[in-house]
This record gives structure tokens, C-alpha cells and sequence, in this order.
């Protein structure tokens, strides 16, 4: 259809019109910009659940929840929409989609329609999940209370209405939209790139949603499988997998979920580390400090990530030879991954560095990935994790590598590439007050619950004995700062909207000096019409 | 008001610490629950003399590097950036020393895990079933003495009148000789639960089908009550459903067995027929 023409797109810039424009997408840039929406209107939905359970925590006693169950019910949703709904998209589907075809050189995804179809799953993923809140659970009510990581029996016998099929058919959906995507990614990388650029000279946010892709391929279908497993126990005279009565082990399952729920630890991570290597890289005027080490790094973590799942499992019941193998392997994340902090500080050293918002944002990253890594190890400890399983101690590690970890990463992506996707400049005092303020808001959530853990506060707890009142009245304060801080991102996308400053072509300078930055701001509909050829530089 | 009076009391009870014992959680207390068996000293023991220091270590040296760098080479200290993108010696080293770190961390973290999970030679056994939602105490051994019971969350008017925390006290401790290498198995009716005492270190899953085994040793002079709670997510009453240990000298244990499970002579059996404080 379009013209091959003699230079990268101009005049012919022939958008469909609207309707086909985002509803039949197959341009990269506009699904991308659909995951990202998509991801935002998801935050929103989890953002409310998570300020909803910190108010009922502010004091002891019942609150909010006098139904028992709905707190439950928002414990599970929150986790299932902030990692599926909005982590997920936002890094892989948003960020992934917009900057992979770009950072290489490709005009598209290698197969846009079904890049298409990835999208469009999602929607039809968190409409089920949605449904899920309004229709029977179990006795206790509307919704599914059995947490994000779905243990049966509590998922089987203990939620039998049809709350939870709506959520493992969403899931399913949200999997399989994920896997196409994966797919996608791999054959474009692998396939696509700008002549010249081999693997070794591929920008490390490619390289991270590289090794992401591979991760969802071999992690997503063990969960498919598994949440199958769940639907054949449900049905009655179904299966009996997890079933005791039936000759089955209700571990198996949390075997089968950890082999995908810990790769998808990284799937969450992966693409924040390949955004901050950049962003570190550009404000600090240097190349990336040991480019194969950061990307044999990620590729490390990758790989060892898939053989440590059972450290989510430590009082399971375990045989203790298995435990000291999890342990081990567990603690050897920590190498690869202080690679990576390391080589950050070593690409900031003798840097002049400008502390532009997405350099902060990364910096605030590195620093807190820091504490959330270290707790990390403290955890990977099968002795003291007896102490610290399923407590707050956990709730605040991972939220230290998520809430502030991926959330960190998609805020930098987005304050670093905001211009170069739509075209304008923010107000960077505007940006600088979100956050700040975030900042500031998730460390007072989530410091306080350190303490609360190693005091024994058990997670998932709608009413908490008095002994546990000061830090969750503090954390409660941090969640209503946090929630402000959001207001506060939307002033700035909205005002930057409204008013829209031209963005210029390359607005972070010359060590912004991947693809995208060669382009217009926003790029043209269709670009690299001429494939460019990508010089012999050092370009990391 | 409340958060700043608050903040002060924490201060003080920070410095209490080193003094101040507890068999129950504190409020705005750092750090663990009293350790009153050999498996939580060693756990408290490893994680203050060794990771603990560790992290904080490694948190303070980035924290440093990283305000160094922010002085030291920000574009008005700095305007020319160097174009330094590798160093091999460099590069081993923050490889190397980690897996050094972690190499000497290895060692005292498997002591302790197979501490915990070897069991000695016990001298008593314990059944813990979970049910939705409560738990009930068997003592097999002493089956034709003491019959099995189950322990409910206390109301919170009751809880007060009998001096015991809400959401921590039941109806019906569950009854142990001090100074005793106790085996409990635990298991579980219906869902998973987890059976967790932090001040023994003890931590295990309730799970339908399967028995499984930890053990507890009250070091001697630490007989008192301690609390717990269920902690893996079991459905509505999750947070209801509290684990209270009442941990007794041998006399007084053989006293309680020999009573049918009751400390009083009058009130024989008290502690199982408790249905009025039972919720619902």
C-alpha cells in the first residue's frame, strides 16, 4: 500500500482514519501507545484496591471491609491487575513495542497483526477479571479471595462459583496474549535488526526485552497448564490433581506456579534494567560501562531465574536437602544482578551528569532495587525465611523490586521517551513534584513494613492485633502521599498535552544516540522505509 | 498528635530493646520477637551477626558510591565526561567479591536451616490440624489422658477480661513442659493453613493430605505464653484464627496430663467445653 519511498516515511504519512486507525492497529507506535493507555487505566484500577487496603490498615479494627471476604478479594486483584494489567503491558507491550522495532531499525513488529491480537486479548482479559468482582465466589461472597497465586484448595473447593473461572479464563487470555508477544519480539529481534547491527551491538533495552520474550515463551504455558489443571479440579467429578482425596497434592500446584511465577519476577524487571542502562547512559554523557556484561547479565538472570522457584516455598513441608539447593541457587542471583547495579555506577562514573526527571527516576531505581535486592538475599536464607514467609518483611521485598523497582522503571521510560512518542515537551517542575512525591510516598509504605514483618505481622490480614498500630498508621500516611503523587502525574501528561511544546527531534542531546533519536518526534506513521545502516560506533 | 507521642514511645522502646522481652509482638518494636528456643537464637543470631551487617554494609557502600558520583561528577563538577566503557580487573572484582560474600554466607545459613529442619531425638509429640477457621491440638502420646481440643479466637470483650491481646488469644492454649524436645506435626483438614510461633522460630504449612514435621525446644526459665498466627492465606477468617502456647514447667505440665487437660480441679475439661467464646 504505502509507496516505497526514497527516505524515512515523509510525505506519505498515511494514518488510517480513526476507528481503523485504533481498533485494527497494526503499527508498532499506535499499540504500542494502546498498552501504554491500557496499562494506565489498569494502575488506576489497582492503584484504588492497594489505597483501599491501606486505609482499612490505618488502625486496628474493621474499617472498610465489614464483608470480610471483599478485602480478600482486593488482596488477589490487586496483585493479579498490577502485574498482568499493568506492569506487564506497560514495559513489554508499551515501552517494547514502541522502542524495540525503532532501537533496531525495523519498520515494524515482524508480524503485526498478530501484534494486533496481543493487544486486543487484554482487554478482553481484564473485562473477565472485572466480571470476576460482581459474581459468586464462594460463600462468603462476590469475588475471588484466594490470593494472585491461586492455591488450591482454596481455589478449588474453596472458591466454587464461577468468580474464579472468569479470572483463570482471563488469565488465560492475558497468557496467551503474552506468548504472541513474545513471539513477535524474539522473530523481530532476531530477524530485523539494521544491517550492521549484530546482536553484540544491539541497544540493552532490545537486549532486555530479548531475553523478557524468552522468559514469557517457556515461563507463560507451566501457568496455562497449570490454571487448566485448576479448571479440570473444579468441575464436579472433574480432575484430581491437586486434590488429597483424589491422589493428588495440593504442592504440586505452588510447584507449577513458582516455575512461572519466578521468571515472572523478571519478565517485570528485565525491561526496567534495559530503560535505566539507557537513561544512565545518556544523562551521564558516557557510553554503557561493560555493554556485555549488562546484556550477559540480564541473560544470566534470566536462565538462573528459572531454577530457583521453590524459594517461594520454604515451609511447604520441603525435603531439606531440596531447600538448601533452592538456597544456593537463590543466592546466586545476587551475582548478576550486582553486576548490573555496579556497571550502572560505573557508567555514571566520570560522567557529567545532568539530573534531568528520568535521570532521577533511574537513580532513585538503582538505589531502591538496592534495598529491595538485599532483603532479597535475607530471604533467599531458608532458616530465617521461617521467620519472615508470608510476612509483611515480604510484602515490603517485593514491593521494593515492583512498586518501586518496575514502577520506577516504567515512570523513567515514560518521562525519558514522553516527547519522543507524542511530540511534546512536559513541564519538567511538574514532573519533578510527581516525583518527589512518589518517592517520598512508597518509601514511608513500604519502609515501616520491614519491622512489621520481623515482628511476626502475618500478609494477607484484613484486622491485625494493636501491637502491630504504629507502622501501619505510617505506611497507611505514605499510601495517601503516593495517591497524591499520582494526581500529580496526571497534571503533568494532561498540562503536557494541552499546552504541547514541540518536542525537537533529539531533545536529550548527542548521547541519546540510539535509533529512535534519529527520527522525527513523533516519528513518521511508517519509518525506515530505507533501512538505516548502522555505523561501526560504540552505540550502547 | 497520636503519631508524634507514638514516635517517641518507639524511640524509647528502641532503646529498651536490649532489655525489654517479648512473647508477643510490640508495638513500633525493630527487629524480631524474643527468641526462646535454640532454632530462633540461632536464626536471630545469624541474621544480626552476619546478613544483617552484610546488607546494610552493601546498601551504605552504594548509598556513598552513588552520592560521590552525584557530587564529584555532575555536569558543574565535571563538564567533560570520560569515555572509560571497560575494565577487566574492575569487572571480576564486583563479580568475584559477591560470589565471596556469598560463599562465606552459605555456610552458617545451611547450619541453620538443617537445625531447623533435622529433628533430634524428641521427647513428645503434638498434632496440629488446621481447619477453617481454627486450630485444634492433639497430643497422641497422652491420647488416653488428654483428649484433643481446639482453640478459637477470643471475642474481643472476652479477650480483655481474661488480660490476653485480641487477635492473638484463644479459649485453649495449646499446653507445653519447658526445656522438652517437642515434635509437631501439622497438618490440615480443609485449606492450607501454616502454623507459625515467631518466638520459636517455627513455620510450617498445614496442608490436606500431608504430615508434615517440625520440632520446638523451650529453652529452661522461659515458660510463659506465646503468640502466633496463620500464615498462609486460608480464606475469610484468615486473620481470626490465632495460635496462643502456653509453655509450663515439666511439674506443672504433669499436673495439666494428669487433670485431663485442665490446670484447674474443679473445672476439669475447660478447656475443650468453651463453645461460648467460639465465634459464630
Amino acid at each position: 500500500m504505502a509507496a516505497i519511498g526514497a527516505d524515512e516515511g515523509y510525505g506519505h504519512d498515511d494514518k488510517p482514519a480513526f476507528f481503523a486507525r485504533w481498533f485494527y492497529s497494526t503499527n508498532h507506535k499506535d499499540i504500542g501507545t494502546l498498552y501504554l493507555i491500557f496499562a494506565i487505566f489498569s494502575g488506576i484500577i489497582g492503584g484504588f484496591l492497594s489505597f483501599a487496603m491501606r486505609a482499612e490498615l490505618a488502625q486496628p479494627g474493621i474499617q472498610i471491609f465489614h464483608d470480610l471476604h471483599t478485602y480478600n478479594v482486593f488482596v488477589s486483584m490487586h496483585g493479579l491487575i498490577m502485574i498482568f494489567f499493568m506492569v506487564m503491558p506497560a514495559v513489554i507491550g508499551g515501552f517494547g513495542n514502541w522502542f524495540v522495532p525503532l532501537m533496531i531499525g525495523a519498520p515494524d513488529m515482524a508480524f503485526p497483526r498478530m501484534n494486533n491480537l496481543s493487544f486486543w486479548l487484554l482487554p478482553v482479559a481484564l473485562i473477565c477479571l472485572i466480571i470476576s468482582f460482581f459474581v459468586q465466589g464462594s460463600a462468603s461472597g462476590n469475588g475471588f479471595g484466594g490470593g494472585w497465586v491461586m492455591y488450591p484448595p482454596l481455589s478449588t473447593i474453596g472458591s466454587p462459583g464461577p468468580s474464579f473461572d472468569f479470572i483463570i479464563i482471563g488469565l488465560l487470555a492475558a497468557g496467551f496474549s503474552s506468548i504472541f508477544g513474545a513471539i513477535n519480539f524474539i522473530t523481530t529481534i532476531l530477524n530485523m535488526r539494521a544491517p550492521g547491527m549484530t546482536i553484540h551491538k544491539m541497544p540493552l533495552f532490545a537486549w532486555s526485552v530479548l531475553v523478557t520474550a524468552f522468559l514469557l515463551l517457556l515461563a507463560l504455558p507451566v501457568l496455562a497448564a497449570a490454571l487448566f489443571m485448576l479448571m479440570g479440579d473444579r468441575v464436579e467429578g472433574g480432575t484430581g490433581f491437586f486434590d488429597p482425596a483424589r491422589g493428588g497434592d495440593p504442592e504440586m500446584f505452588q510447584h507449577l506456579f513458582w516455575f512461572f511465577g519466578h521468571p515472572e519476577v523478571y519478565i517485570m524487571i528485565l525491561p526496567a534494567f534495559g530503560i535505566v542502562s539507557h537513561v544512565v547512559s545518556t544523562f551521564s554523557k558516557k557510553p554503557i560501562f561493560g555493554y556485555l556484561g549488562m546484556a550477559y547479565a540480564m541473560v544470566a538472570i534470566g536462565v538462573v531465574g528459572f531454577v530457583v522457584w521453590a524459594h517461594h516455598m520454604y515451609t511447604v513441608g520441603m525435603d531439606v536437602n531440596l531447600k538448601a539447593y533452592f538456597l544456593a541457587a537463590t543466592l546466586v542471583i545476587a551475582v548478576p544482578t550486582g553486576v548490573k547495579i555496579f556497571s550502572w555506577l560505573a557508567t555514571m562514573w566520570g560522567g557529567s551528569i545532568s539530573f534531568s526527571i528520568p535521570m532521577q527516576w533511574a537513580l532513585a531505581f538503582i538505589f531502591l532495587f538496592v534495598i529491595g535486592g538485599v532483603t532479597g538475599v535475607v530471604l533467599a536464607n531458608a532458616g530465617i525465611d521461617t521467620a519472615l514467609h508470608d510476612t509483611y518483611y515480604v510484602v515490603a521485598h517485593f514491593h521494593y523490586v515492583l512498586s518501586m523497582g518496575a514502577v520506577f522503571g516504567i515512570f523513567c521510560g515514560f518521562t525519558y521517551w514522553f516527547g519522543k512518542m507524542f511530540g511534546v515537551l512536559y513541564n519538567k517542575y511538574l514532573a519533578a513534584l510527581h516525583f518527589w512525591t512518589f518517592f517520598v510516598g512508597v518509601n514511608i509504605i513500604f519502609f515501616p513494613q520491614h519491622f512489621l514483618g520481623m515482628q511476626g505481622m502475618p500478609r494477607r490480614y484484613v484486622d491485625y492485633p494493636e501491637e502491630f498500630a504504629l507502622y501501619n498508621e505510617i505506611s497507611s500516611w505514605g499510601a495517601a502521599l503516593t495517591g497524591v503523587s499520582v494526581i500529580f502525574f496526571f497534571v503533568w501528561v494532561i498540562e503536557a498535552l494541552i499546552v504541547r511544546r514541540k518536542a525537537p527531534d533529539n531533545y536529550w542531546g548527542e548521547y541519546a544516540n540510539t535509533l529512535e533519536w534519529t527520527l522525527s518526534s513523533p516519528p513518521p506513521y511508517h519509518q525506515f522505509n530505507t533501512l538505516p545502516v548502522y555505523k561501526d560506533e560504540d552505540h550502547h | 498528635m497520636r503519631l508524634i507521642s507514638k514516635v517517641a514511645l518507639t524511640l524509647t522502646s528502641l532503646m529498651m530493646s536490649g532489655i525489654a522481652m517479648a512473647s508477643q509482638p510490640k508495638d513500633g518494636k525493630i527487629g524480631f520477637q524474643e527468641a526462646v528456643t535454640p532454632v530462633m537464637e540461632e536464626l536471630i543470631r545469624f541474621h544480626h551477626s552476619f546478613v544483617f551487617p552484610v546488607i546494610v554494609a552493601i546498601t551504605i557502600f552504594v548509598m556513598a558510591l552513588m552520592i560521590y558520583i552525584m557530587v564529584r561528577f555532575n555536569e558543574k563538577a565535571n563538564p567533560v565526561p570520560s569515555k572509560t566503557t571497560h575494565h577487566v580487573g574492575l569487572e571480576v572484582a564486583w563479580t568475584l567479591v559477591p560470589i565471596l560474600i556469598l560463599l562465606v554466607m552459605v555456610v552458617p545459613s545451611m547450619k541453620l536451616l538443617y537445625m531447623q529442619d533435622r529433628l533430634p531425638t524428641t521427647e513428645m509429640t503434638i498434632k496440629v490440624v488446621g481447619h477453617t477457621w481454627h486450630w485444634e491440638y492433639q497430643y497422641p502420646e497422652l491420647e488416653d489422658k488428654v483428649e484433643g481440643f481446639e482453640s478459637y479466637l477470643l471475642k474481643k470483650e472476652d479477650a480483655l477480661a481474661a488480660g490476653k491481646p485480641y487477635l492473638l488469644g484463644t479459649d485453649a492454649p495449646l499446653v507445653v513442659p519447658v526445656d522438652t524436645k517437642v515434635k509437631v506435626i501439622v497438618t490440615s483438614q480443609a485449606n492450607l493453613h501454616s502454623f507459625s510461633v515467631p518466638s520459636f522460630g517455627v513455620k510450617m504449612d498445614a496442608v490436606p493430605g500431608r504430615l508434615n514435621e517440625t520440632w520446638f525446644q523451650v529453652n529452661p526459665g522461659k515458660e510463659g505464653t506465646y503468640y502466633g498466627q496463620c500464615s498462609e492465606l486460608c480464606g475469610i477468617r484468615h486473620a481470626f484464627m490465632p495460635i496462643e502456647v502456653k509453655v509450663v514447667s515439666k511439674s506443672d505440665f504433669h499436673r495439666w496430663v494428669n487433670n485431663g487437660g485442665s490446670f484447674s480441679t474443679n473445672v476439669a475439661q475447660a478447656n475443650i467445653a468453651a463453645p461460648a467464646a467460639a465465634p459464630k
